[in-house]
């Protein structure tokens, strides 16, 4: 089954003179992990935040499928966006009152085992665990698409593999909608279906990845993927 | 996280606690005691500076008299009312002004201008038009109190972190949610520093204001003490500014803290 949750059609964007999308065309499957990668400048973010809505394209559409009642779409920011006045639940309910959210916030919190924490203020938490709690407020009211911009670009390598894996876990028994937008290769070969490379303000070139790939296989693609970025044909081609 | 705590930080909290409380206090028990002393040693002549003990009679006898309370209640009465219109007004305009783009357009660079003149340079025409009544005095104070307040609310909206109002936005916050959820809790710390500064205005506006037009009032009560060329009673009413000065200090600085208490819960101001 697999039907088109995001439909993107000859996106154009331009700020000023300046083009960040051009011409970018992109279907999106339901329950498919995609990653964006490229270059910075590459126009990575401007496609996350088109899809999500936070601005509106030049020209072209993007269409998400709404065939059950309103598919609901969260994004989950670079920086946690935290709101440091409230609780770690609160920030999760936004304050509010009623008792299946508060309940609902809960079960959150522990799915990214931070359940001891509910009272804590921001502050008072470490880089990586804001971030889990950004994800579990990302995943409060039932999101069918997640959009990730570079989420997990702050952290330090530990923490960053722990939450990849939490990530996909979640991803994948939720049967999410997932872009993840990241300038890292490797995380996005150990963690996409499918992965789109910008350049040059479009999306030049796409692979898919191999089911339950072991280390090698995540190397073998993220060496594609990174040579496909930066240009370096492999020799065969120069002298063909 | 927070469980274990080094033997030594506790100690040293036990320890400072007191010394941290009774320092700010040190200084100016230190000058009453020199002015008593000066006082009582003939070095200070009363006619220069009644001394402490003096004072203090001094008020105790118009307590008990009821000129001092009558007074106080007064003044109080019209700092109160001039602050929260003048407060009311000043965060009305730095709401409005900071949320929409077009009445910022249409009105900040007006009130900029008011701005500019100081109030008190305003008396001589608040009292053409509103005579000596309360009137002309609480105009005054709300006049020389909206602007601190203005100016702060209107900041504190204004710079709003708009990656937390855009987060806000993606979340379905409605417009009501996110001004009270995002904005306002986030131009609260500023908007305190406005009023913590109209206190300030507000009292020294008032004094002025009593002192030039009034016939009652803690300013009233010091200039017709200087006609009578009583010492110890305009001294009385300056030493009353002062404590009503620190008193609304206090009062504000425990809203702050009530108010900003995440504030005080990052791990670096431990
Ligand atoms: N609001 C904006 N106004 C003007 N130009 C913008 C704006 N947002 C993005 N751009 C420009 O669009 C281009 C693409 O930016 P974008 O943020 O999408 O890149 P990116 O691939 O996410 O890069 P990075 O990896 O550094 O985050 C850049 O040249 C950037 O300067
Ligand atoms: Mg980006």
């Amino acid at each position: 089954m697999n039907n088109t949750m995001i439909s993107i059609k000859n996106i154009n964007k331009t700020y000023n003179n300046l083009t960040a999308l051009h011409d970018v065309n992109l279907d999106i499957n339901q329950g498919e992990f995609i990653a964006l990668v490229g270059m910075s400048g590459g126009g990575k973010s401007t496609l996350l935040r088109l899809i999500a809505g936070l601005e509106q394209p030049t020209a072209g559409s993007v269409t998400i499928d709404q065939s059950d009642t309103k598919t609901l779409m969260r994004v989950m920011f670079q920086e946690d966006r935290l709101l440091p006045w409230m609780s770690v639940l609160d920030n999760l309910s936004f304050g509010s009152k009623d008792k299946n959210t508060k309940a609902h916030a809960q079960e959150l919190l522990e799915l990214v085992e931070l359940g001891d924490y509910a009272d804590h203020y921001p502050t008072q938490l470490s880089g990586g665990q804001k971030q889990r709690v950004a994800l579990a407020r990302a995943l409060m009211s039932h999101p069918k698409i997640l959009l990730l911009d570079e989420p997990l670009g702050a952290l330090d390598a530990l923490t960053r593999r722990k939450m990849q894996d939490l990530i996909l876990d979640i991803c994948q028994k939720q049967n999410l909608t997932t872009i993840l937008v990241t300038h890292d290769v490797e995380e996005a070969a150990r963690m996409a279906d499918r992965i789109i490379v910008m350049k040059d303000s479009t999306n030049s070139y796409e692979e898919d990845c191999p089911k339950n790939r072991n280390a090698g296989q995540i190397g073998i693609v993220a060496d594609r993927v990174l040579g496909e970025i930066l240009n370096e044909k492999p020799l065969e081609v120069k002298t063909a | 996280m927070q469980k274990p705590v080094s033997i030594s930080t506790t100690r040293r909290k036990k320890f400072t606690i007191p010394v941290d409380k009774f320092l700010p206090f040190l200084i100016p028990i230190i000058v009453v005691l020199l002015w008593q002393v000066s006082s009582s040693l003939g070095w200070l002549s009363s006619s220069v500076l009644p001394s402490p003990i003096a004072v203090f009679q001094d008020g105790v006898k118009l307590t008990l008299s009821g000129e001092l309370p009558k007074n106080l209640s007064i003044s109080l009465y019209r700092a109160t009312v001039g602050l929260l219109i003048g407060g009311g007004i000043g965060f009305l305009l730095g709401f409005i002004n900071g949320m929409s783009n077009t009445s910022r357009l249409l009105f900040d660079s007006s009130i900029q201008m008011f701005r500019n003149i100081p109030h008190l340079a305003l008396i001589p025409l608040i009292i053409l038009w509103l005579g000596i009544n309360e009137s002309a005095k609480i105009s005054l104070v709300a006049i020389g109190t909206m602007f601190p307040v203005y100016i702060n609310t209107f900041h504190g909206i204004r710079s709003v972190d708009p990656d937390l109002i855009e987060m806000g936005k993606s979340y379905d916050l409605t417009k009501k949610q996110l001004f009270f959820k995002i904005i306002f809790p986030a131009a609260l710390p500023q908007i305190l520093v406005g009023i913590r500064y109209a206190l300030g205005v507000m009292w020294t506006t008032l004094i002025v204001a009593e002192t030039i037009s009034a016939s009652s009032g803690i300013g009233y009560m010091a200039n017709n003490a200087e006609d009578f060329v009583d010492m110890e009673t305009v001294v009385l009413c300056i030493v009353v500014y002062a404590v009503l000065g620190k008193i609304s200090d206090l009062i504000a600085k425990s809203f702050e803290s009530l108010l900003l208490e995440w504030q005080n819960t990052g791990r670096s101001n431990a």
